[in-house]
């Protein structure tokens, strides 16, 4: 689906857990998540916490659309 | 009684000649030519040959419906009970020659049909349509060739149910058909993989699809201008799934308003998707479809606006072909609004 959206013409960030599928399917921008049943979340710490974590996650997120790409990146957090 | 073929073969296997020669109109010819021979030997009797006909590869692709309707024509005042083109290994004006007009024989004479290329052939694109048998890349394999066209032929002829392409030799054309392996699956996987491990070769069971590329696109340069939109394979949906979202293969997705929504809640939001534990998204979706932090960065001018919409659907089991589809739909609806971004999230 990334492709898609990327193939439409619009920059596109991938926010997942297990990053080698994102990778071998072709996601350009990938944002490294948590867990698979909660990739932004973290129910093992407090409400706030989470909250930080997930703001965290998707700031990198912007970052990663903000920044130019010439081949799949990464970008961890 | 045996059953009567008609074989299709090109200037060079009717031995007419090479290059020089492609440029020949069809000819009819008694019994059979060439690797004929081969088929009505691997037939034992039971079917023969009793008419070759030789066109020139180069006269079938120039001419092609000048020579479809010769063809289409002999064989009909021949009515055999089977056409058979080729094989054609990996000469690509015969194999495409002998894909078009055994799919010709089929579809204007309800003939069954028979050919035979290697993968790579263009002839081969056809081959949902017609039946063909996967040979080597040369002449050289004749002698593989004919008698796995032979026997095949040979129950297409009887009427008999065909097997999968593995068993047959055929090349995949997309129906499934079941059989029993001779041994277990975790003998085959070591065997396998004491196989792979030793450098030797060893043939998948479940070829991977090949995933083409997509070049990225520009980065955003302002964000605090950007309309940012969420998107989500993990299946997060209002509460109740109001569209009823398949929890595995999905045959659809959703599209959802949260203009005025700032937090997604248990109360309100839940996730439909089967293939992984539901409790904490259940409990919160921000934890799938981050919501809440983008609606507080559009708040704070970080990014321009979180798009009003966002799309969903359980990636769970969903085929590349689906999800391909749902995308290629919603993005642009996304175009069309105006949206800069998107973040995809996955479970």
């Amino acid at each position: 689906m990334v492709k898609e959206i990327e193939r439409a013409g619009i920059p596109v960030v991938h926010m997942c857990t297990v990053t080698p599928i994102s990778m071998t399917v072709g996601a350009n921008r990938i944002v490294p998540t948590i867990a698979i049943p909660h990739p932004l979340g973290n129910p093992a710490l407090t409400m706030e916490e989470e909250k930080a974590i997930r703001r965290k996650l998707v700031e990198r997120a912007l970052e990663a659309l903000t920044t130019e790409v010439e081949d799949q990146t990464i970008f961890e957090v | 009684m045996s059953y009567k073929v008609v074989h299709y073969i090109n200037q060079f296997f009717a031995n007419i000649g090479g290059e020089e020669m492609a440029h020949v109109a069809p000819e009819l010819r008694d019994g059979f030519v060439g690797p004929g021979m081969a088929l009505n030997t691997a037939w034992k009797g039971e079917a023969e040959i009793v008419k070759t006909i030789v066109c020139g590869d180069s006269y079938f692709a120039e001419h092609e419906a000048d020579a479809k309707k010769q063809v289409l024509d002999w064989v009909k005042a021949e009515k055999p009970d089977m056409f058979i083109a080729g094989p054609a290994f990996n000469a690509g004006r015969y194999g495409y020659a002998c894909a078009t007009i055994a799919n010709a024989v089929q579809e204007e004479l309800g003939i069954p049909v028979l050919t035979g290329m290697y993968e790579e052939n263009p002839g081969a694109d056809l081959k949902n349509k017609v039946l063909i048998v996967a040979t080597a890349n040369s002449a050289a394999g004749m002698r593989k060739a004919a008698p796995t066209m032979a026997k095949l032929a040979l129950k297409l002829m009887k009427g008999e149910k065909i097997g999968a392409s593995a068993e047959e030799g055929y090349m995949p054309n997309g129906i499934r058909r079941n059989f029993f392996e001779k041994e277990v699956g975790a003998k085959r996987a070591v065997d396998m993989l004491v196989a792979k491990l030793s450098d030797k070769p060893y043939t998948t069971e479940y070829p991977m699809p090949s995933f083409d590329r997509v070049a990225p696109n520009k980065a955003i340069k302002d964000l605090s201008k950007a309309t940012i939109a969420l998107c989500t394979s993990g299946g997060i949906v209002p509460k109740g799934n109001p569209d009823h979202i398949e929890s595995s293969s999905a045959s659809h997705y959703g599209e959802y308003c949260i203009a005025g929504v700032d937090d997604l809640t248990a109360e309100t939001y839940e996730t439909a998707h089967g293939g992984y534990d539901p409790v904490y998204a259940n409990a919160d979706a921000d934890r799938v479809l981050p919501v809440d932090v983008l609606r507080e960065m559009e708040k704070e001018g970080k990014i321009g606006k979180l798009h009003d919409f966002f799309y969903t659907t359980v990636g769970n089991g969903t085929s590349v072909a689906n999800a391909k589809g749902f995308a290629a739909e919603y993005a642009q609806k996304l175009l069309k609004a105006g949206v800069h971004a998107v973040i995809m999230t996955s479970t």
